[in-house]
């Protein structure tokens, strides 16, 4: 059953929200796996549950029934191959460490030796860039640092998965694109498995090499879109180009419908929803 | 410049109100009204070396121990009271009804089992007052701590203790301090009233004792000496405060400015 390739494979995952005397159905049935070393994104209307699925991903909730496993091991609780990069970057960094230590933190906990911590916490700062603001305090930094910030705490706690919940929502247009290229680039750099949740379309394609486009509420994956861009991407080329417009107007479609709930024609069977080893369904392989 | 207007503000309230206050004692022939200047005559007369490691040293001692006491239990508890929805259920009424007791009047029923004269009715009595303002305030921080800084120490597998130490008690110590400081002045308050049932020894007994002879400029100056430590601690508190929470004072401009 299991993809000898995955690194994360999410099976027939639900959650109801158990409210008095009134259940909210979030999520029905997500299904879908990613490949060691894949950029996956997950888009989708506003309330369609990305953040809820994030956080069952990530161990944070416990789901109603389903199955998530990294690297073939359940997650019952937050797993060690696993970091978050929050949305709310001010409030995701310890505000009485320095840049440095709230770095190096995890990394203790983990049980690292003090010569191992410096090496890879100097290695991440200077990787997004962050090398002279070490010593600062998380609130010293703009937005857009501090983000740089939790983003070289994840990555200097190797994780097998890096799961990134809106990150780039609250910085501005400019930043924004810095940042999106810097996750590229060290998602090349470093191999890292990154599932990357956004509401925004053009981001999901231009970062991508899927994009998952989820329904409305309750969700289910309403699509699973290849993105038939090149590995090496710029923001002016690439978000010009015919085949990234042609992708960002499929994917554009695809929520439009979500929005105004449709949803697959069949809600999948846990054994039909399951594509071929190694590659997810071709966009005509589903029921439009 | 700035530091010498900055002494100005901090001193030129004060400074007025002793000279108003030398001016209108000056000849004063009331007896419980002495000139200011008989009260500063009488002052190193007063507390000489027997008086200061007699009374004000032990005072002193008594007031560390029930803050400390309080500090510990209040924090301790509040952190344990903050964490658990089932315990603060519990907890809410009884801690409501303790909190509405005033402390002096414990006394006499703590004095039952300790005595009046015992140094622990009185550490007991300072240690029950401070406790509140701690406990309470250890509560609500604990409570407000950031759900994204918990999830954050989770999804990095913090152990319970390292949450505790890292996250927990840091992001409440704001909180934890500002209960602090109200525990401090009410301590230095419970430190006299304890003394004023039947102690023997103590600054605030002293004072009652210098009161009940009529010895008014010496009773003055002890209410002064208290006037000072109060003011002391304080400036020791603050100091306290100024080097450790640096970083609450930083998010708190930087919040203002964004």
């Amino acid at each position: 059953m299991a993809h000898p390739t995955a690194a994360l494979e999410v099976t027939g995952l639900a959650k109801t929200y158990r409210g008095h005397g009134r259940d909210v159905e979030a999520i029905r049935e997500l299904t879908f796996h990613v490949d060691r070393g894949e950029f996956v994104c997950i888009v989708g209307p506003s309330g369609a549950g990305k953040t809820t699925l994030l956080r069952c991903i990530a161990g944070l909730l416990d789901s109603s029934s389903g199955r998530v496993t990294l690297d073939g091991t359940p997650v019952t609780g937050p797993p060690a191959g696993m970091a978050v990069v929050f949305q709310e970057y001010g409030r995701s960094l310890f505000p009485w460490l320095t840049v440095r230590k709230n770095i190096e933190l995890p990394l203790k906990e983990k049980g690292l030796v003090r010569a191992e911590r410096t090496t890879k916490v100097d290695a991440a700062l200077a990787a997004v860039g962050l090398t002279e603001s070490a010593d600062a305090h998380p609130w010293q930094l703009s937005g857009g640092m501090q983000q740089r910030v939790a983003i070289a705490r994840a990555v200097a706690y190797e994780p097998t998965v890096l799961l990134m919940d809106e990150p780039f929502a609250a910085v501005d247009a400019q930043t924004r694109a810095d940042l999106e290229d810097l996750v590229r680039s060290l998602w090349r750099q470093l191999g890292v498995t990154v599932l990357f949740v956004t509401h925004d379309i053009d981001e999901s394609v231009y970062l991508g090499q899927r994009v998952l486009v989820l329904s409305n509420r309750p969700t289910v994956v309403l699509e699973d879109v290849r993105v038939d861009l090149p590995g090496e991407r710029d923001q002016l080329r690439t978000r010009s180009s015919q085949r990234f417009t042609d992708t960002r107007t499929r994917v554009y479609e695809l929520v439009q419908r979500a929005k105004k709930g449709e949803r697959p024609e069949t809600v999948p069977e846990l054994s039909a929803v399951r594509p071929p080893a190694g590659r997810p369904p071709a966009p005509s392989d589903r029921a439009r | 410049m700035n530091l010498v207007r900055r002494a100005l503000f901090t001193l030129g309230l004060p400074v007025v109100l002793v000279a108003l206050w030398w001016l209108s004692s000056a000849g004063s022939t009331d007896f419980f009204w002495p000139p200011l200047e008989t009260i500063v005559r009488a002052f190193p007369e007063t507390w000489t070396a027997d008086p200061i490691l007699n009374d004000v040293l032990p005072s002193l001692a008594r007031l560390a121990a029930g803050y400390l006491i309080a500090v510990v239990a209040g924090v301790a508890a509040g952190t344990a009271i903050g964490s658990s929805r089932t315990l603060r259920a519990l907890c809410e009424p009884v801690l409501e009804f303790f909190r509405a007791i005033p402390p002096p009047v414990l006394i006499p029923v703590i004095a039952l089992f300790a005595g009046y004269t015992a140094s622990t009715t009185k550490v007991v009595t300072i240690a029950l007052g401070c406790l509140w303002p701690i406990l309470l305030n250890t509560v609500e921080g604990v409570r407000s701590v950031d759900e994204v800084l918990r999830d954050t120490a989770r999804s990095y597998r913090f152990g319970r203790l390292a949450t505790l130490r890292h996250v927990v008690l840091r992001g409440a110590s704001p909180r934890i301090v500002t209960g602090a400081r109200q525990a401090l002045s009410l301590g230095v308050i419970l430190m006299v009233i304890s003394e004023l049932f039947g102690a023997n020894r103590g600054l605030g007994a002293a004072i009652v004792q210098f009161q009940r002879s009529f010895a008014i400029p010496q009773m003055w100056t002890g209410i002064i000496l208290l006037g000072i430590i109060g003011v002391a601690l304080s400036g020791l508190f603050r100091l306290v405060e100024h080097r450790t929470m640096a970083w609450y004072r930083g998010v708190r401009q930087a919040e203002r400015e964004g």
